[in-house]
Formats: structure tokens, sequence, C-alpha cells
């Protein structure tokens, strides 16, 4: 789309070219997918995440699709829709709902993968922003979507889910209790709730699937970002989507989904919760209410602020930080003020990187275990050290750090000038050869 | 801008700061007192079953038959197993007309409708009913067990931290307080006086807070008799109604096993020959995706830095 050099599409037959004359559908597909799309040729096994993530949404939606039609959207009925009808009546109901219930959460390992690329090569900067801000939306809409899916088997973890957060709504002043009454549509979780929440559920993966599209023609218009960070200068420092990135994603999306498999089929429950085996009880509090894995770092952020502080009091600050660790996500592309791209040639960025990224693991382990002082405490330091990280640290580092020297182009950083030497004469004009011919000129 | 946000970013710092010393201060100021369910609660014991696994599967239909015949005989006194039809007993071996006698003799009826009057009624189970409850309702549940409601058993081995051993463990678990030691070799009633089994409660360490309102339901050898000869020690019926409550909540674990198997060989093949192919067409555009060694432009850096401190050229 963006380069020059990249090819157009030829329809090979008569019924193709009658057809693109009318509706250009496969010479779109071409130039997003296909031969006409050229890509960066260094890219590592961190750029195959995000065709990924779209595998996992196709799987969400299909799978989800099907286990609509057999379940009930009703609280004397959710329950054993889901624990009776489908797993144990509906042909394969154990295989949709096994693996609606683990794409999720593999949907979510992926996109986390697929966020820390992004965090580490610099992809939210100039000119890919709104690249990463649709980016955000569509994890913002997977929350909302994953949180609406765990209502609706309407277990004990799945209601007091909902209750505990809807209930941040009610932290604000004023405004908070009849917003979150209106959002239930009750004083509580009910009927109301779960009937908006299975509707806001089936709709809301449709709204992913069109931000995503955003997203992918937004990243197409520059082109896909790359481990060096450096811009792409020439046909050399790039090669067609197809068949190189289609190969490559092709294979690792096989074995990914042999992991995604492999616990689908033989450890079904393991990322998931025993309490939610339970029905929905309203007068029994669980234990320790939790939420899905994937949102274990968010959860411990919010538990983290417990001292009322100024005018704000302590739940409002907890609600306030927690959305506040994802908005600040938004403004990423103006706090990292560095030419450079990639981390790679960042020493400074890089360890403050890893620091991030060890510290989000230990808010993902406070937000899941019980509350003990020692663990809460670890809590609040890794919490105060996640917005130090992105509104001071990252600024400072990116004004005051030396990058190291950038190679010349993409093409210098992969072949190390091997290539003209091995490339012998008649090679040139080989089928693949936009890339033995672009040397050897 | 950046100042604006940085300044966010230290009032958020400030704010988890100030509940870090109130929440520290307080710990020290006022520890909290240590509870007799933290240091006295054991985690289950160990047991394995056939259903274990990624192997796993319900091949032992002798013990999942036992299990059963504990379910009916004990335990369905007071627990329901909504979730399970008679039918579905098929799955632990056994024939269609073994399940209609199970159902027609199955000692609660079925709730009806009389045919002529419409009132309510009952009658026999059929193989197509769900197992019936004990109890009509949670209210008469709770009037016939001092205000405790007997949880239903079709998902518990599912709902509970530890699965099938926790049943098991929790079965075989009742013992006296009085002289009961942890792992450590503390004593209970020594350490905390106050948390003497309360009237109507049973103690029990496999229970989260240590005092479950269910009393023993397997107490002696032979409360069951089993059909096929295995001596019915509460050991070996606490094993079977644990393997039978496995095969309860999971009644498609076989067959999602087998299909496992499968499913994991087919893609890791596919995931062999895509690499394959992805090699293969790679092999033209001389992949060198990973910068190591000498080329690592951060180790370049430092042998540039290190030969010009050395002064040689280049």
């Amino acid at each position: 789309m963006s380069f020059s050099w990249a090819k157009p599409y030829e329809p090979k037959t008569a019924l193709g070219r009658w057809f693109d004359e009318r509706l250009p559908l496969p010479r779109l597909a071409y130039g997003a997918v296909g031969g006409g799309y050229p890509v960066p040729r260094n890219l590592n096994y961190f750029w195959n995440f995000g065709v990924l993530a779209g595998v996992f949404l196709t799987i969400q939606i299909v799978t989800g699709i099907v286990l609509a039609m057999h379940y009930y959207a009703t609280v004397d009925g959710a329950f054993n829709s889901v624990n009776q009808l489908i797993m144990r009546d509906v042909n394969a109901g154990w295989l949709l709902r096994y693996a609606h219930m683990n794409g999720a959460s593999f949907f979510f390992i992926v996109t986390y993968i697929h966020i820390f690329r992004g965090l580490f090569y610099g992809s939210y900067k100039a000119p890919r922003e709104l690249v990463w801000m649709l980016g955000l939306v569509i994890y913002l809409l997977m929350m909302a979507t994953a949180f609406m899916g765990y209502v609706l088997p309407w277990g004990q973890m799945s209601y007091w889910g909902a209750q505990v957060i809807t209930g941040f709504f009610s932290a604000f002043p004023l405004i908070g209790e009849p917003l979150r009454v209106w959002l239930l549509g009750g004083y509580a979780p009910d009927q109301a709730a779960l009937t908006r929440f299975f509707s806001l559920h089936y709709l809301l993966p449709f709204v992913i699937a069109g931000v995503v599209i955003l997203h992918i023609w937004a990243l197409h218009i520059p082109g896909s970002s790359n481990p060096t960070g450096v811009d792409v200068k020439d046909e050399k420092d790039t090669l067609p989507f197809h068949p190189f990135y289609t190969a490559k994603d092709g294979w690792f999306a096989a074995a990914f989904l042999l992991i995604y498999c492999a616990v689908t089929f033989f450890a079904p429950n393991y990322l998931g919760h025993p309490d939610n085996y339970i029905p929905a009880n309203p007068l029994a509090t669980p234990a320790h209410i939790v939420p899905e894995w994937y949102f274990w770092p968010f959860y411990a952020i919010l538990r983290s602020c417990t001292f009322n502080l100024f005018w704000i009091d302590a739940k409002l600050w907890g609600v306030l930080a927690m959305f506040g660790s994802i908005l600040l996500l938004f403004f990423l592309p103006w706090l990292d003020k560095s030419p450079v791209r990639s981390g790679s040639y960042r020493p400074v960025f890089k360890r403050f990187f890893w620091i991030l990224v060890v510290d989000v693991v230990i808010l993902g382990y406070v937000g899941g275990a019980p509350l003990v002082w020692w663990r809460t405490a670890l809590g609040q330091v890794a919490s105060a050290y996640y917005f130090l990280h992105f509104l001071v640290i990252l600024p400072i580092v990116s004004a005051l750090e030396t990058p190291l020297p950038l190679p010349s182009s993409i093409s210098e950083s992969v072949l190390h000038g091997e290539a003209e030497e091995a490339a012998p004469a008649g090679q040139t004009k080989r089928r693949g050869g936009s890339v033995a011919t672009a040397i050897a000129e | 801008m950046r100042f604006i946000l940085g300044f966010i970013g230290a009032v958020f710092a400030l704010a988890m700061t100030c509940s870090l010393f109130s929440g520290l201060s307080t710990y020290f100021s006022s520890p909290p007192t240590p509870l007799a369910s933290d240091e006295f609660h054991r985690e289950p014991k160990a047991l394995h079953l056939a259903s274990d696994g990624p192997f796993g599967n319900f091949k032992n239909q002798a013990q999942l038959q036992r299990g059963f015949q504990v379910y009916s005989e004990v335990c369905s006194a007071c627990h329901s197993l909504k979730l399970v039809s008679f039918r579905d007993l098929k799955g632990i071996g056994y024939n269609d007309a073994e399940i209609k006698k199970i159902a027609s003799d199955w000692k609660v009826q079925a709730p009806s409708i009389n045919p002529e009057t419409g009132e309510a009624a009952t009658r026999k189970p059929l193989p197509s009913d769900t197992i019936p409850s004990p109890f009509a309702n949670e209210v008469a549940a709770r009037a016939a067990n001092n205000n405790a409601l007997p949880p239903d058993l079709s998902l518990i081995t599912k709902a509970r931290e530890g699965g099938a051993a926790y049943v098991y463990s929790l079965l075989t678990g009742f013992t006296k307080q009085e002289g009961y030691k942890n792992e450590k070799g503390e004593e209970l009633l020594k350490k905390f006086p106050d948390a003497k089994t309360p009237p109507n409660l049973h103690f029990n360490p496999y229970f989260a807070n240590l005092n479950i309102a269910m009393p023993p339901p397997l107490t002696t050898n032979g409360q069951v008799t089993y059909a096929d000869g295995t001596p019915a020690t509460v050991d070996q019926m606490a094993k079977d109604v644990s393997a039978f409550l496995a095969w309860s909540a999971e009644p498609n674990l076989a067959s999602r096993n087998a299909a496992g198997w499968p499913v994991v060989l087919f893609l890791l093949i596919a995931s062999i020959l895509g690499y394959l192919a992805y090699q293969n067409i790679w092999h033209e555009a001389k992949r060198k995706v990973r910068v190591t060694g000498a080329l690592d432009p951060q180790n370049q850096a430092k042998s540039r830095s290190a030969k010009a401190k050395q002064g040689i050229a280049g």
C-alpha cells in the first residue's frame, strides 16, 4: 500500500478481471495480506502475535456464536444451561465451552505479548500513534467483553465479580451510585444485568472486529515497524507478506495452537477458579473474590489504595488508579520523546523496560493471591513504580539517554553485506528474486 | 503536557506510598491476630485415580459403580446430584435394563402432576429424569440439617480447590479435636483455646475453617456391602465415592482426553511441516533475524569504545 515497489494486483483469469472491475475485494486482500504488502524483512517472532490475536478473535466469535445457541440468559437457567445442557448434553458442547473459556485466556496471553512487543520496540511512536491507540481501544473492548462473558455462567465468581466491578462506579461522588444502578438495571446484579451483559457480550466482539480493521488499516499506511526501528528505505528492506510472512505466521500459529489445545483438552479448568462451579448465591460471599488472571495486575492496583489522601477517599483513589493505569498508555507516544524506536539501541530504556515487566508480573501475582500484609505492601510499591515508570522515568530517560548507533538500513542490519558475496550472478533472475535482483543492482 | 502527566504520576505514587506507610504502621502497631484456620488447616491428601492427568479415563468402572453405590446408600440422604440423569449412568458401565431398575427403585420420587386434576404429584423416576433431590427445596434442606445446606454434589470436584483429593480427604479427615496437632507439632487447643468446635459442628482439619456442619458420613467399615466383594473400609468407600464424583463433575473427561491426543499430534505434525515450508520459502531471503554475538549492535559499540580507549584504529 505504502511503498512504491508494492506489487499491484494482477488478475490472472478473465473471471478475476471481471470481478476486480466490479468489486476489487481480491485486490484489497492482496494489498493487505498478500503479495502486495511489503513487510520489513527482519521481523522477529514477537511480530507473529498480531496475526495470532486475529486467530483467537475468530476462535472466540465462532465458538461463541454456537454456544449462544444453547445458552439461557436467565438467572435460573444460566448455570444449568452451561453446566448441564452444554457440558453434558449438547454434542461436543464441552469442547465448545472449554475452547471458548480457554480461548479468552489465550487471547489475552497473545495480546499481552503483542502489547509488550510494542512497548519494547517503540511501535507507538510516530507515525504509528493511531495504530497504538486503536490497539488500546481493542484492548479495552476485550476487557469489557471478557468481564461480561465471565458473568454469563452465573456462578459464584460471575456474580461477585459483577458486584465488585460494577461497584467501581459507585466510588464516584454524587453520580456514582445512580450510575451503578442504571448500568445494572437494579440495586444488585440480577436478571436485568444478566440479560444486558449477554446482549453486549454478543455485540462487542463485532465492534472489536471493526476496530481491528481500523487498526490494520492505520498500520498499513506506514507499514509494519521492525526490530531495529529504522525506517524502510528501499525494496531491499522488505519482503512481500505472502509467501514470506504467511509461511512464518502459519507455522507459528500451528505451534501456538498446540499449546492452546493441550490446555483446552488436558487442563481446561487450570486457568479458571473453582468457585465458578458453585451457582451464584447473593447471600454467600466467597472467601476470596478474584477476577480472571488477565485482570490481576489491575486488581492489585485497585486494592493498593487504602489511604484517604486529600479530599479523595481510598476507594475512589483505587478506581482512578486502575482506570488511569490503562488510560496513561494512550499518552505514551508523547511521554517517550526519544527519536530511537527500538529498545535494542536504548541501553537505559531497556533496563527500565525489563523492570516494568517484572513489576507487572509482581502486580499480577499480588492481584491473584489472598491479601496478607507483606503482599499488600509489595503491591503498593509495585503500583507506585508502575505510575512512576510511565509518567516520570520514561520521559526523563528519553530526554537524557544516549542511544547506540543505529544501522543505516534494515538490510544492512540483517544481511551484514554477505548477501552480495553469496549471491551468484545466475540467481538474481529467479522467481522470488525481488530481493536478489535488488541486491544485484 | 509531559509536566502535567508527570505530576499526575507523582500524585498516584504518593497515594500508593501513603497507603503503604499507613498499612505498615497499622500492621506493626496492632498486628492482626493469627487465625486457627490459617495454622491448622491441612492441604488435601494425595489421591490417585484412573481419571487423573492427560491419559485419564473412566475404565475403572467397578470403582465408579461402587462409588455410585456409596452415593446412593449414604450421601444421597442429604446431597442432591441435580445435573446427572439416570441415563448418564451408562458412562460408568450400567446397561439400559439396570438403569431402568435403578431409576424406578430410587427412594425419592420424581415431581410430577396428577394427569386428572393437575395437582402436584410424584411418580417413579424414568431413565431420562435427573436424579431426584432428597429435599424439595432449600428451606426443607436447611430445616432438616441444623440450618446448614448440603451442597449439590454434581460438580463438587470441580467446585473445590483440590478436586477429588479434597473430597476424599474431607471424608476421611474427621478426627477428635482434643490433642489434634498440625504438621509443626503444635497442639490446636493449647495454642487457640477459643477455637473449640461449637456444638452441632464437627472438627475436620481439611475443611477451610476447621469446623464443618456435616457429621462424619462414613463411620464404620462395611457400612455398604459391595456386590463385587471389595472390603468396604472407610478409606475404600471414600476413595470410591470421590472417583464417582470426579466422573459426575466431568462425564466427558475420557472422550475429552481421547480427542486431545489426535488434535495435539495433528498440530505437532502441522507445525513441523509448516516450519519446513517456512525454511524453504525463506531460504532465498537470507534470513538472519536476530543479531547476536559479534554483530550485536551493543557489542559492536562496546568494542568500538574499547578500541578507541586503546587507541587502535578501526
